[in-house]
């Protein structure tokens, strides 16, 4: 069959089930007086649509900062208010300020699910087309395959269209630098990815590799001639994209230290609830979220994420090809992950590399008995280290993987 | 046929199966408290009282052995929820209730994937080591079937156990297809007594039976060999059939309630036309008499006062009178139907075929029935479209009548969900089957030419003008208080049309191979 006709197919199936997911209840459904991300997400449209800019990221008798204050970057307020400037042409009960609190109606989760699918079928479903298509090797059955795999990953559909999250803007902008990078575009592709970090600062974790890779492009062209113009467009393309982002906060530095306050909460623990990284193992054996000050836990994270993406990033540094570069993307979200502070669960999304038969083992047992009664938190516990000893062979596994070279390319050249 | 090749079959079956449990919050329609009604009547009540019970609008209108398909699941229900078999509980859904009927769909779909893996290994591959996986007819022949839009939407979103009984079809067919008819009569018996519906395609056995498989032999011209009737062959396939009737009916004929069964089974109260027409004859007929009904009004002809208030489409199945065309009643619908099968039965029995002329026989009598009979419901047309795909990934014809059959066919399901929430699901999974069984099949019957006519292809990108209407402009724009069946409405005569024709194509390819029949 024609490629054409096999991508649309893989696109369609993968809408469907996206759909199909997003019939089931979402994040915090029917659980007053909080409820959870999708309350949150209603939230900020109401906040964004009825108060003005300076205001979003105040606390203020408008704007409740305990109640699901906004703590991501501009680009999603911006969203936000897209988002809410239709719904409010569509019924304004759904972002009225104060009244639409807890709002819930079938017609409101269609239209908050439909925003989801808007934005994937804008961003990330086009992105990872073009780079199954581009950008991946092998004969045309084989892109199909990786874009089936792809647009199947239960990770990213179970989050966005179940929890209810907005990954598939962030990963999808933060695909279209990949593949800018990808294709040598290397400007187009830095303001995407620019723009995927005013979305989602969690993209932080792929933002090194990132650096290290058009860095080393940038040396290798030559300082003092080419590489010195790449740069330079480079960093002007960065530069004016995150000033047009930041524009309304510019104005007054107050306003830009309290967005930066709110997207970084540094004044949480260590780690909170069960997640697959060091500190919660850690936890398990050494109480140090009790042990040390929040500063030496500050500083401890802070020193071994370091630890343990800079051999990556150096790498790429020092040979700038895209496939390095790939695997840079890997060990860096991995290693953010593993060691970084106040890591949720679902920051492994970037790492796309999870052991199923451990975890559908331990999911079913976790599900079907009872843990005992003085060790409530065994399940999740187990579940958590289990993860997390996977994660911690997989991150070292791509760092071999990296400093060993491509391989094909390898015995290309020896069978020559 | 290679065993080591069909290592996809499992990954198709398994993959459809997860899909479906992806649905199981999804639209529910009132089929769903029907056959919950029928597990709470069948686990609380005596067999006596079964098809006496009618405390609730939906009583048991299927044969016994349904019934006992039922009360079977209603002990597995039993673990789920207790409260679903309560008969008082109208209208109960609670979440193990829906987990519980929707898992049984899936599970029973088992019967399903029995039989298209049996259909499979009776069409021939081509030449196997030269294509690919993909453009093999077993493959497409699979994906055709288990991934069917038509059979997806109304087993697994609207509620039914349409796949279940498919598959007793497609095996009994399958049986025929491999020459084993006493399994194939058996099958079919069994199907019989679990709806009746299927009555519709009984002659197309009957007659393919009687001419092919008693009488053992046929003459130098293919014409019938009277001294080669066995008897011993008959009195085999009416034991068989006979057995499987007495399991099913026995008890209520001791019981003495054979009378109200069949009034159960049988109910003629109901209209010419199901709420939403079906796309068939009828349809046509009574777009027809809307039409003359205006035109009389318009010239003068006729006084608006006299003609019965119109409601066909409304939401109730209804009585409906014809204001300016005669009447039809259930006996002419039923004349009709048999006028409209006779010469396929008739071209069977005279110059049989083998078992693809009988699959061809069975598919005229299933949309003849389709076409002409009272009280027809959409989802019938999946009998005929079903079957279809066997044929059509052997002809180059018949590929050419499925695209516009089950394109068509399904096209008129849509109104079925008219829920916003389904809209993308019915719209990508519509375009994933279309836009497969297009290309696998342009891909497979690769020749001379394109499957369908220019005609054709304007009359498919129309119904896709037809689906933007109904779907997309129609609900915004402002006739909508005024004139709500309009869409309805043009669905249906639209889709006639596309029925009709197919209808009519494959009628010409039964009685084309009829007057050659040394070339078949």
């Amino acid at each position: 069959m024609q490629t054409w006709s096999l991508i649309s197919i893989c696109v369609l199936l993968g809408v469907v089930v996206r759909w199909g997911v997003s019939l089931n209840s979402y994040s915090g459904a029917g659980k007053p007086p909080m409820f959870g991300d999708y309350e949150a997400q209603r939230h900020w449209q109401e906040v964004t649509y009825n108060l003005p800019i300076r205001e979003w990221y105040f606390n203020s008798t408008n704007n409740d900062l305990a109640y699901w204050g906004l703590d991501y970057p501009p680009l999603t307020a911006y969203h936000s208010w897209l988002c809410a400037y239709i719904a409010n042409i569509i019924n304004p009960e759904w972002v009225k300020l104060h009244k639409s609190r807890g709002y819930e109606s079938p017609e409101h989760k269609l239209f908050m699910r439909t925003t989801v699918l808007v934005a994937d079928l804008l961003l990330f479903i086009p992105a990872v087309v073009l780079y199954c298509l581009y950008l991946t090797d092998g004969s045309s059955k084989k892109k199909v395959s990786v874009l089936l795999c792809i647009l199947l990953y239960p990770g990213i559909i179970l989050i966005d269209y179940g929890h209810f999250q907005y990954n598939g803007v962030s990963l999808g902008l933060a695909l279209w630098g990949i593949l800018g990078l990808g294709l040598g575009w290397d400007a187009l592709g830095s303001i995407a990815f620019s723009l995927a970090l005013n979305y989602k600062q969690m993209e932080l974790y792929h933002a090194l590799p990132f650096f290290c890779y058009l860095l080393g492009k940038c040396f290798k062209a030559g300082l003092m001639g080419h590489g010195f113009f790449l740069f330079v467009r480079i960093a002007a393309a960065v530069v004016v994209t995150f000033a047009l982002c930041w524009l309304p906060f510019l104005s007054d530095p107050v306003q830009a230290l309290q967005v930066v306050r709110r997207i970084f909460p540094v004044a949480r623990g260590l780690f909170e609830d069960k997640v697959a990284n060091t500190w919660c193992s850690l936890n398990v054996l050494i109480k140090i979220r009790t042990l040390m000050s929040s500063d030496a836990q500050l500083y401890l994270s802070l020193v071994f994420t370091l630890l343990a993406v800079l051999p990556s990033s150096i790498r790429v540094l020092t040979r700038p090809t895209f496939w390095h570069f790939k695997l840079a993307l890997v060990n860096s979200s991995l290693g953010f992950f593993l060691f970084s502070y106040q890591v949720h669960e679902k920051s492994i999304l970037l790492a796309f590399y999870i052991s199923v038969a451990a975890m559908v083992g331990l999911s079913i047992t976790s599900v079907t008995l009872d843990p005992p009664s003085h060790l409530p938190d065994l399940f999740p516990v187990l579940v958590s280290t289990t993860a997390y000893l996977l994660f911690l062979g997989t991150i070292i596994h791509f760092n071999i993987l990296q400093f060993s070279g491509p391989p094909s390319k390898k015995s290309q050249k020896k069978s020559n | 046929m290679a065993a080591d090749g069909w290592s996809w079959f499992p990954v198709l079956a398994a993959g459809v199966s997860l899909f479906k449990c992806l649905f199981i919050s999804s639209y529910r329609s009132t089929d769903f408290e029907v056959h919950r009604n029928w597990l709470a009547i069948t686990h609380s009540l005596p067999v006596s009282r079964w098809y006496h019970e009618n405390s609730s609008e939906w009583t048991l209108d299927y044969p016994p052995l349904f019934a006992w398909f039922e009360f079977g699941l209603s002990h597995v229900a039993r673990h789920f929820d207790g409260d679903m078999l309560l008969l008082h509980k109208q209208n109960y859904a609670s979440p193990p209730t829906v987990l519980f009927q929707r898992l049984s769909v899936i599970v029973t779909d088992g019967v399903f994937i029995l039989a298209t893996r049996e259909c499979c290994r009776c069409v021939q591959t081509q030449k196997a080591s030269q294509k690919a996986v993909l453009s093999q007819p077993p493959f497409i022949l699979a994906v055709l079937l288990l991934w069917n839009f038509g059979l997806f939407i109304v087993d697994h979103i609207h509620f039914q156990y349409n796949g279940f009984l498919f598959g007793f079809l497609l095996l009994s067919v399958a049986k025929h297809l491999q020459a084993q008819h006493l399994q194939g009569a058996l099958l079919f018996a069994v199907l019989l007594n679990l709806k009746h519906i299927y009555l519709y395609v009984a002659p197309a056995y009957g007659v393919y039976l009687l001419r092919s498989y008693c009488f053992t032999e046929s003459s130098t011209d293919g014409g019938i060999r009277w001294r080669s009737f066995s008897l011993l062959r008959l009195l085999a396939l009416g034991s068989v059939v006979m057995a499987v009737c007495g399991l099913s009916f026995g008890p209520f004929i001791v019981m003495g309630q054979l009378p109200q069964v069949l009034s159960r089974l049988f109910p003629f109260k109901r209209g010419l036309c199901h709420a939403y027409w079906a796309p068939n004859a009828w349809a046509l007929y009574n777009a027809l008499d809307k039409v003359l009904a205006t035109v009389g009004v318009r010239l003068k002809l006729l006084k608006e006062a006299e003609l019965p208030q119109a409601s066909m489409t409304g939401g109730l199945v209804q009585e409906f009178q014809h204001s300016v065309l005669p009447s039809v009643s259930p006996s002419v619908t039923l004349v009709c139907t048999l006028l409209s099968i006779l010469p396929a039965l008739a071209s069977i029995w005279r110059r049989p075929r083998g078992a693809r002329g009988f699959l061809r026989c069975l598919l005229l009598c299933a949309l003849g029935s389709f076409m002409f009979g009272w009280h027809v419901h959409e989802k019938a047309i999946l009998i005929a479209i079903l079957p279809l795909s066997i044929l059509a990934v052997e002809s180059r014809e018949d590929a050419g009548i499925f695209l516009l059959l089950s394109t068509t066919g399904h096209y008129s399901l849509f109104p079925l969900l008219f829920t916003p929430t389904e809209l993308p699901i019915k719209v990508c999974l519509m375009l994933m089957f279309s836009l497969f069984s297009f290309c696998a099949l342009r891909k497979l019957h690769s020749g001379d030419g394109s499957l369908l006519h220019p005609l054709e292809v304007a009359y498919l990108l129309g119904l896709g003008m037809v689906a933007l209407f109904s779907e997309v402009l129609f609900p915004l724009s402002p006739w909508k208080q005024r004139l709500p069946f309009l869409p309805l409405l043009a669905t249906s005569v639209y889709c006639s049309v596309g029925v009709s024709y197919s209808f009519l194509r494959l009628y010409a390819t039964l009685l084309r191979s009829d007057s050659k029949p040394k070339q078949h």
